[in-house]
């Protein structure tokens, strides 16, 4: 259960650091083709070789990193802000007929799938990294207010609450400072859940080219780019495809992790 | 049948990762008779019955020896304690509604231990029928499922599961703590029953000093693992020769409250023809109830009777449908003011779930401040309110659970009194504690009312609590008040027959037992 917990922090920082560094420093510049160098295998002055344009792969890869986080990161960002406070609205109506607009909305957005629906928005409003978060974050929003009511629901039913109530405190207060920290440590696996998610549904959108645009490298758009030279240079093709699985599997790892570690009962049968 | 079986446990100790739980406990239980085993939480009254079902959490490490009649449990293998559970003893719990799986009927969970060990479906049936005749629920049929059924009934249907095989030893964890006293006094009664007729033995644990009095021939005191003091039950009550037993007993017998003279002439909290209804059904029908000025008013009554509606309807949490609610001659209920409410407060009766787990005492102590604004001094107001409660000042910026039951008791009475009320509710505050701890929290609450000149609200369904605190009582049924007037005289000569009933089916120790 620690080792689990240990392997998913450090796999994510480490894709979180490289995607930091790229900030400042890559290997090469990823704008910079140089088609005399192009298909290198792994040299000192290529670590991971070049693709099909002679752009560095190592240097692809780091700033790849770091268009997939952004628009996770801001995906899941737009999930929580919206749909915790409706969620946590909703538990605080609990039985009432804004509870049931609340969540009958939620249902409305979980019954499409979410992926065609991306596509559409991209196709309507023009593809694009900003249009992609958006995408992605709607379909953030009902997960979060779900998983926000779910604990909030048996919280209300808590003698704290009802002294709380008896002490003059409205549902807006009392959900601030009783029910949002008590359910904290749901919220945070779960956003650690849908984080690796939007990484994958930022590489499905990229592949399909509705993500991020070139030159701005994506995991999804190199895995496009190489498939049809997937029996010359494999490695073209391996290389951002691991990525993403090392990648998604480190946070469903810290996700795990985290539940197990944040959950008082599991912690004390630990103990 | 074999006259000699019998349940015996020498030297049994039981350790979890280390930690003694149970230490050298032994004791002989003979067919056809009861043992009452008594403690307080926490003194491994539980762990003695898990040891003796090998159902012992993981990690524990037990020695000593178990024997059923012929057969050595201690070094049973899984395979082998599946030949014991069911078969030789059968187990029910406190909580039915818990020990019943809701999406099957009462039916297959009586007949499932049948089943798994080849009896076909229509003779297990049989017998399932014959058991839940032989409990009382002959008017039931198989097909009901448990949510369909009282709590009185569904505990029926949980001894129904456990004698299905028709087992020599029953053992009882509590059997009628989570149940009302009329109800807990019919199952008391089957419990009886099933012993004489059927020669089963049965082990009772319980902490209600009361149960074990009317039930038990033998009796053992548990404290921190051991068995203190065991004999037959009206030596062990008569001699008390353990000062851990003389505790118990004199904490469950507090003395009835002396007639005070408590001048009526203000009235602090009053309720008129208060009406409170959920659609059709009448929660509350029509009470009516004056809270005087230093006085202790009791609420009397079983779940669902109102007693817990009226109370949210007074503390201004739930609207009223009819009448009136006035709080210091002003309007209460849902009608007060901020500065109202701060004059009513409330203790509740779980210890556990009264506090928010990530806030530290001093903030939850200092909650009901919100309604008056929090004043400069707020930690020195705190501070004075813990110490009147008995805790330290250090206690402030600790959590909630890192105090025992009673000191988060303590701790929801400071909560309560932060804002120097009037009237102080106590709904259930010290139902779920300990009989010694009990007597403490009771003993500050009378202190605290001579100290402060609180008025109590006090509900609850423990009559001897009532007894030993209130200056009048209400007694309350179907959302009516059916019977009023001082203590003392509800309790000595009961009017109502449903007062008489409540009277006569709560549990006691006998007079003459009593050194």
């Amino acid at each position: 259960m620690r080792a689990a917990l240990g392997a998913g922090a450090l796999v994510t920082a480490a894709v979180a650091a490289a995607a930091l560094l790229s900030l400042i420093w890559t290997p090469h510049d990823v704008t910079s083709l140089d088609v005399a160098a192009r298909m290198a295998t792994p040299s000192g002055t290529h670590w991971l070789g070049t693709d099909h344009l002679g752009r560095d792969m190592a240097s692809m890869l780091m700033a790849g990193a770091r268009t997939s986080i952004a628009v996770a990161l801001v995906a899941v960002g737009i999930g929580t802000l919206l749909g915790v406070p409706l969620g946590l609205w909703a538990a605080a109506h609990r039985g009432g007929w804004l509870d049931e607009v609340i969540m009958r909305g939620n249902d409305l957005i979980f019954a499409f799938p979410s992926l065609v629906i991306a596509i559409l928005i991209t196709a309507v409003f023009g593809p694009g990294a900003v249009n992609a978060i958006i995408a992605i974050g709607i379909f953030n929003v009902p997960v979060f207010a779900r998983v926000a009511r779910g604990g909030a629901l048996p919280l209300w039913t808590l003698d704290y609450v009802m002294a709380a109530r008896v002490a003059g405190k409205g549902a807006f207060l009392i959900s601030a400072q009783h029910i949002l920290p008590n359910v904290a440590s749901l919220l945070i696996v779960q956003a650690t859940i849908q984080f690796s998610l939007g990484i994958l549904a930022e590489a499905a959108l990229s592949y399909v080219g509705l993500g991020a645009q070139p030159p701005v490298p994506s995991w999804g758009r190199m895995l496009a780019d190489s498939q049809t030279m997937i029996y010359s240079a494999p490695r073209l093709a391996i290389l951002p495809g691991l990525a993403i699985v090392v990648t998604v599997l480190g946070l469903n790892l810290l996700g795990d992790g985290l539940r197990d570690w944040l959950d008082p009962r599991l912690r004390r049968a630990r103990a | 049948m074999t006259a000699a079986w019998s349940l015996a446990a020498r030297d049994l100790s039981v350790a979890i990762h280390g930690t003694p739980i149970l230490r050298g406990v032994s004791f002989a239980l003979p067919q056809g008779r009861i043992l009452g085993l008594v403690g307080e939480s926490g003194s491994g009254k539980s762990m003695t019955a898990l040891a003796c079902m090998g159902l012992l959490p993981r990690g524990a490490a037990a020695t000593g020896t178990i024997t059923a009649g012929p057969r050595d449990l201690t070094a049973l293998s899984e395979r082998g304690w599946l030949d014991v559970r069911g078969a030789e003893i059968g187990m029910i719990f406190q909580e039915p509604t818990t020990a019943l799986n809701p999406v099957h009927t009462i039916g297959a969970q009586v007949a499932e231990g049948l089943r798994l060990r080849g009896t076909p479906r229509a003779d297990a049936n049989a017998v399932a029928r014959d058991r839940l005749d032989r409990v009382g629920l002959s008017r039931v049929p198989l097909d009901r499922y448990p949510h369909e059924l009282s709590g009185g009934q569904r505990q029926r249907v949980c001894i129904a599961m456990a004698i299905a095989r028709r087992p020599r030893l029953l053992i009882a964890d509590e059997p009628t703590t989570a149940l009302d006293v009329t109800t807990q006094a019919t199952i008391l009664d089957l419990l009886r029953g099933l012993v004489a007729d059927e020669g089963m033995a049965l082990l009772l644990i319980t902490h209600d000093l009361g149960v074990v009095a009317g039930m038990a021939d033998d009796v053992a005191v548990m404290k921190d693992g051991a068995i203190v003091e065991a004999g037959p039950a009206p030596d062990v009550f008569r001699t008390a020769a353990h000062p851990y037993t003389r505790d118990l007993l004199a904490a469950s017998r507090p003395a009835p409250r002396a007639p005070r003279a408590v001048p009526r002439d203000e009235p602090v909290l009053t309720a008129r023809d208060v009406i409170r209804r959920y659609g059709a059904l009448t929660a509350v029908d029509g009470v009516d109830l004056t809270l005087h000025r230093g006085e202790s008013l009791g609420l009397v009554g079983e779940s669902g009777c109102g007693k817990s509606t009226l109370t949210r309807a007074l503390l201004g949490l739930e609207p009223v449908q009819g009448g009136a609610i006035t709080l210091c001659g002003r309007p209460g209920g849902t009608a007060m003011t901020r500065a109202d409410r701060a004059r009513l407060s409330v203790v509740f009766q779980d210890p556990y779930g009264s506090f928010d787990p990530r806030w530290t005492v001093a903030r939850l102590v200092a909650e009901p401040f919100h309604l008056t604004g929090r004043p400069r001094d707020w930690r020195d107001r705190v501070a004075a309110s813990l110490d009147a409660v008995g805790l330290e000042r250090d206690a402030m910026d600790r959590y909630p659970h890192q105090f025992s039951g009673g000191q988060r008791q303590r701790i929801a009475i400071a909560r309560a009194l932060v804002t120097e009320p009037d009237v102080v509710v106590l709904d259930e505050a010290v139902s779920a504690l300990d009989v010694r701890v009990r007597a403490r929290v009771l003993a500050l609450l009378d202190d605290l009312q001579d100290r402060l000149g609180l008025s109590y609200l006090f509900i609850s369904h423990d009559l001897t609590v009532v007894r030993a605190i209130c200056d009048r009582v209400l007694v309350m049924r179907a959302g009516r008040i059916v019977e009023r007037g001082g203590t003392e005289a509800v309790f000595a000569r009961p009017r109502h027959d449903y007062t008489r009933a409540l009277i006569a089916a709560a549990p006691r120790i006998p007079a003459e037992w009593v050194p």
